[in-house]
């Protein structure tokens, strides 16, 4: 049991940190902040999810997929299909030509409901499939990729590719995906009206709790044997391959898991924003999700959940007041990251903590205290 | 097919087919600066793209002062070697100032180089303005001949094809035919090797660099003939290019050039017969999907690693 802790939490030093970063999401934030201030913390903390996701691939596997705001979209679209088909009983779209089917499929002249929406008219199917759809389309890229020793910077372009490919197709696909608009006007969840107040508050503290499970879980897998030769395929890949291990199938499950974390973003993000669309899939969304976990560093897990909070609320700040100079400042930080701070903020504040922590400052204070009374 | 007579599909397969032509000059034009940095360095350049675009403002802007001399007709070549001095240039500092700072660590180069590509955008916006411009064409760009009845070649077209044409052959001549060449393939071949028998390896590495943005600003030059520019165009064009030269093989000028053209051809005869975004889609999911079973690419480099 006490070993199982140790895992989940990082050891005395990681429980400390994640108890801090819980109770600012939990305690601190949703009492000082009013809801419309709150619900944009929340949709940065579905972000958050993608970034730990990176932190898993990229830090410590050395597997840069730019393809992560593909999971999310997808994980967010399945959730929103849900919604969508609830939304949209025959009773409120009688005044469609079709009643029943979402309205964007009437405005395109669809008239049934086509086969893939079908399994979301159940809640438990489409949980299911929130996690199923980004696992399964991972574990073909990374069966595809892996076992041929695909890596590095192909896997990146080819993820990125592939990113483009889905946006384009969503986006083309307009009766089918709702187009370039994406799914909106989503009002229920299995009866339980998701605009209210109330209902916001407690799909805040769902989503947060749920990024704090994925932390622990994430922290569970980093420091488990697994871990360990994750970290030591991402240095020495041909060792651990000539040690004997199955490289490729290592690599397919850390990128299943990342996709699976990235999916549950996605439909928290579903959820609490009341949309989704395809302006979260394509290229730019996937690769602005990695600077929030280069920022954060990207070796750390409750690093990158900040670098996201930061460089969100950064954008928002900058893109209300400033929003020519966001461009320059977006561009600038993800020049400076990886040429002055690649080990981001947790490895600022590896550098610096110890020379602020309390033993130390006392040590100091002692040692003035002497001076001065040696100087008297 | 389609409710077309065997004629038109013809004639709609030429002109579809020479559309695509242009766009395989321009991609290739594009692909074959990447892929001589990729190849020399293993070093993806996401703002290659931009560069491309600062060739284009360059001759957007020379049309306009060649207006107002009043030298319209003979503008378009001093434009071209402008685009590529001024592109070079710039590639030259960056590599100095950004590139080579990273060349052990690629994944990281790929980011730093998407963040220089957004500010640079930025910085064609706010000098340019957010609109798309065109660049004043001189007569004989424009118009287009009729070989038969029903078949229409644009001449700009043409022009694109022949500046890509010569562009290439100027590339095959100096890295198969030329010292510095050699140095370059020395250096991409084994680098301890090649610093050892006395070549300024970091040297090459800043002229390569230099000569493949150059590369993307005739490509931006080339590119005016055929379409407007604005502050994102490159961006439109880099996930192709990038596909281009890894489906080709990295380091390999025959596969770029095939890769492009397959490419090219592909999109354009298939953004006819079914929607563009469907045809795109085709188009690049066919790359992945052969990518994956084929991750060398067409052509690969016999090179042992």
């Amino acid at each position: 049991m006490n070993a199982l802790s140790e895992k989940l939490l990082g050891g005395k030093q990681g429980a400390i940190h994640l108890a801090i970063l819980a109770v600012l999401l939990l305690v601190i934030l949703p009492l000082c902040l009013d809801l419309f201030r709150l619900g944009l913390v929340g949709k940065y903390v579905t972000y958050a999810f993608v970034a730990i996701s990176l932190v898993l691939l990229w830090g410590n596997g050395g597997v840069l997929s730019l393809g992560q705001g593909m999971f999310f979209g997808l994980g967010g679209y399945c959730m929103a299909m849900f919604l969508k088909l609830e939304a949209s009983d025959p009773i409120s779209t009688k005044i469609q030509t079709t009643p029943g089917i979402p309205d964007f499929m009437d405005w395109n002249q669809i008239v049934e409901l086509p086969w893939f929406w079908e399994p979301f008219k159940s809640l438990p199917l489409t949980l299911l499939l929130v996690l199923g759809v980004p696992v399964l389309l991972a574990f073909i890229i990374g069966m595809a990729m892996f076992t041929r020793r695909v890596g590095g910077v192909y896997f990146s372009i080819i993820t990125q590719a592939i990113a483009l490919i889905l946006s384009i197709l969503i986006v083309g696909q307009q009766g089918y995906t709702g187009g370039v608009n994406g799914i909106t006007d989503l009002k229920t969840l299995s009866g339980w009206d998701i605009r209210t107040d109330s209902a916001k508050y407690w799909l805040y503290f769902v989503n947060a709790s749920l990024l704090i499970l994925c932390i622990m879980l994430s922290r569970f897998i980093l420091t488990s044997k697994f871990g360990m030769l994750l970290l030591a395929m991402r240095d020495k890949e041909e060792r651990v391959r000539f040690s004997g291990y199955d490289v490729a199938s290592f690599k397919i499950f850390i990128f299943c898991v990342a996709a699976m974390i990235s999916a549950v973003g996605g439909a928290m993000f579903t959820l609490q924003i009341g949309f989704m669309s395809p302006s979260f899939v394509g290229i730019v969304p996937s690769i602005e999700m990695v600077i929030f976990a280069a920022v954060g560093g990207r070796i750390s897990l409750i690093g990158a959940v900040y670098g996201t909070l930061l460089v969100n609320f950064g954008k928002t700040m900058f893109s209300e007041t400033y929003p020519e100079l966001w461009l320059f400042l977006m561009g600038g930080l993800f020049i400076a990251v990886v040429m002055f701070f690649p080990e981001g903020l947790a490895g600022l504040y590896e550098k610096y903590a110890p020379y602020f922590s309390i033993t130390s400052l006392h040590t100091r204070w002692l040692k003035k205290v002497q001076k001065v009374s040696g100087e008297s | 097919m389609f409710g077309y007579t065997v004629e038109e599909v013809g004639n709609i397969m030429v002109m579809q087919g020479f559309s695509g032509l242009s766009l395989f000059s321009v991609l290739l034009l594009m692909a074959l600066g990447l892929a001589i940095i990729f190849g020399q360095m293993g070093v993806i350049n996401m703002a290659h793209g931009e560069f491309m675009t600062v060739g284009a403002y360059t001759t957007v802007f020379l049309s306009k002062l060649a207006v107002e001399y009043d030298i319209v007709k003979s503008y378009f070549v001093f434009a071209i070697i402008a685009a590529f001095i001024i592109a070079f240039v710039l590639g030259y500092l960056i590599e100095y100032m950004m590139i080579r700072h990273l060349y052990k660590r690629p994944l990281d180069t790929l980011l730093a180089t998407w963040g220089l590509s957004l500010v640079m955008q930025q910085v064609f916006r706010s000098t340019f303005g957010a609109k798309e411009v065109s660049a004043e064409l001189p007569e004989w760009l424009l118009g287009s001949f009729q070989p038969t009845e029903g078949i229409d070649i644009p001449i700009n077209g043409v022009f694109v094809m022949a500046l890509a044409l010569i562009v290439t052959v100027s590339v095959y001549l100096y890295m198969f035919r030329s010292r510095g060449g050699l140095r370059v393939r020395a250096t991409m071949q084994n680098r301890v090797m090649a610093g050892a028998v006395g070549i300024n390896t970091k040297q090459v590495d800043r002229v390569t660099f230099a000569l493949g943005c150059g590369i993307a600003g005739v490509a931006g030059a080339a590119f005016t003939t055929i379409a407007s520019t604005g502050p994102t165009t490159g961006s439109l064009y880099i996930v192709d290019s990038f596909m281009v030269v890894v489906f080709g093989g990295a380091a390999s000028l025959m596969g770029t050039i095939a890769s492009a053209f397959g490419i090219a051809q592909a999109q354009s005869i298939l953004q006819f017969f079914m929607t563009s975004s469907m045809g795109k889609v085709a188009t690049l999911m066919t790359i992945v999907i052969i990518l994956m079973m084929r991750p060398e690419g067409l052509f690969a480099a016999k090179v042992r690693k």
